[in-house]
């Protein structure tokens, strides 16, 4: 108990003197998720909608492949993109290992299944008649899939929620694409692992409180969103 | 609250999250265009190097004389020497003499240059139940672990630590610890070695420099001195003949900078003033 009153303290002052180490951290965490995030989010709900509509033989095997994606082991992910981004693996050219943006690659394809999944769940949590009273009143694909996402607002805030939740959590595989490098891609969950490895458990559990915080905020901030939406 | 306050405060949110978004989407971009034109070189190392503090000490100053980031990652000798086997660094700093004989045998390392040494020592808990603390060298003390069967907790992950080990089993006769259950086998660095060992009272193979900075409040040095724990520590530059993306001369500065005069005493500094004791002892003999 006396570990982790002193670790709360430590984080108290960490975030009070704004410490420079622990800000460049946390910020390059929220920047490298946030961009993950951005791109699962670009791919995802496009695809999400279009598996929600589609009829095609096979459709059921994509949507199970697309929900497998959701409980794929992410260190798995992480050794995968290890293979493919090593400058012995296909993708070596592009010298993406121990920089962000391996790390980006490995969290976007973590983050991806997530998004889709939820966007088709969401989707398909509407009344069907809604698609087609838009379609009958003359709007364009787009058109109908943003009233769609509209409607669904409160589902695709979880969706977006979740995806975030997965992939700032991730430990393993920004290790083994990242290499925890000081300064470059050493993000907060990856710094635990080395202030625990270290010994350092104050500052552990500090990088773990602001963690928390983080994500408490970007929750409530989303909780925000939905609005009216929840009340009714 | 009123309707009005509501959904100000729902535009408000919504207007904050997309700043937030764009703001992070800017700094990433601009923080890229600012790292290309840095030069950079990855060196992959051991745990006892870099959690002892040592690089973090002695890195900045090449890395603020040359402009040159070093990429440190950290990982047991055995994964460092396997990374640089596949192209994927450029520089090692590493303690195991045999895998690092092997790599340049094969090819992979140029320029192996002696840069520092300390030891290693056995590890224990204070009421040391297989007497260890009696015995004169490594190869008893082990001997007396097996035969006693006290829990004893190894690296197990191919690191420089964990081969010396694997050195001092064999000549103490003991074959194949692993299948016995005394023998925790952990596949981890030294930091999170230390901290199980540490809670389960055990007795573990550690170098000097990770034990004096981490501590281990329940572990106390029983075994030290026997010229078996001498560990030194080389370092290597990827053969650019293999890889052509290999830093060739940003690794030659690096061998320069850790083998001058001035870098070699900085290492020999490194802790005494916390310790009391030389924690990297550095290679140039007239130091």
């Amino acid at each position: 108990m006396d570990e982790l009153a002193s670790g709360i303290w430590q984080a108290v002052k960490l975030i009070g003197t704004l410490d420079p180490e622990v800000r460049s951290i946390a910020l390059f965490s929220l920047q490298v998720s946030g961009l993950a995030l951005l791109l699962a989010a670009i791919t995802g709900i496009p695809y999400g909608i279009w598996l929600a509509f589609s009829r095609f033989p096979g459709r059921k095997i994509l949507i199970g492949f697309t929900y497998a994606g959701m409980a794929f082991p992410t260190v798995v992910v992480g050794l995968i993109v290890f293979l493919l981004l090593s400058h012995n693996g296909p993708l070596g050219f592009l010298g993406w290992l121990f920089t962000p943006f391996g790390i980006i690659a490995a969290q976007f394809l973590i983050g991806f299944p997530v998004v889709a999944s939820l966007t088709m769940a969401a989707i398909l949590g509407l009344n069907p008649e809604m698609r087609l009273q838009l379609q009958s009143l003359g709007a364009t694909r787009v058109q109908i899939s943003i009233t769609l996402l509209r409607e669904a607002k409160v589902a695709m805030i979880v969706a977006m929620a979740a995806a975030f939740g997965r992939v700032v959590t991730e430990v393993g595989a920004v290790i083994i694409v990242g290499g925890n490098i000081a300064g470059s891609t050493r993000v907060l969950t990856t710094a635990i692992v080395l202030e625990t490895r270290k010994g350092d458990f104050d500052s552990a559990i500090a990088l773990g409180v602001i963690l928390l915080m983080i994500s408490f905020s970007i929750n409530l901030i989303a909780t925000r969103l939905q609005g009216k939406a929840l009340a009714r | 609250m009123t309707k009005i306050n509501e959904q100000l405060l729902n535009r408000l949110s919504r207007v904050a999250l997309s700043l937030t978004l764009v703001f992070f989407l800017l700094t990433l971009v601009f923080s890229g265009c600012a790292l290309k034109p840095e030069r950079s070189l990855v060196l992959a190392t051991t745990t006892s190097t870099y959690d002892s503090g040592l690089l973090e000490f002695i890195l900045p100053a090449f890395e603020d004389q040359h402009n040159t980031k070093v990429k440190v990652v950290a990982v047991g000798t055995g994964q460092a020497l396997a990374l640089a086997a596949r192209g994927d660094a450029d520089v090692v700093l590493v303690h195991a003499p045999d895998l690092e004989e092997e790599f340049v045998q094969k090819g992979f390392g140029v320029q192996r240059t002696f840069i520092m040494y300390n030891d290693f020592v056995i590890l224990g808990p204070s009421n040391d139940p297989a007497n260890i603390r009696r015995s004169p060298d490594a190869t008893n003390a082990f001997r007396r672990i097996a035969s006693t069967q006290s829990t004893f907790v190894s690296r197990g992950d191919e690191s420089g630590t964990h081969i010396k080990e694997r050195v001092i089993w064999a000549l103490a006769g003991v074959e194949s610890p692993e299948k016995d259950n005394w023998y925790l086998s952990l596949g981890q660095g030294m930091g999170s070695s230390l901290n199980v060992a540490n809670e389960k009272h055990a007795y573990i193979l550690s170098d000097r420099g990770t034990f004096l900075s981490r501590g281990a409040s329940n572990l106390a040095m029983l075994t030290e001195g026997d010229p078996l724990l001498f560990n030194p520590y080389h370092f290597m530059i990827v053969n650019p003949d293999k890889f052509n993306n290999v830093q060739m001369e940003l690794g030659q500065l690096l061998l320069d900078f850790l083998i001058s005069a001035e870098t070699q005493e900085k290492i020999r500094s490194f802790g005494v003033d916390r310790f009391g004791q030389i924690l990297f002892n550095p290679a140039s003999p007239d130091l």
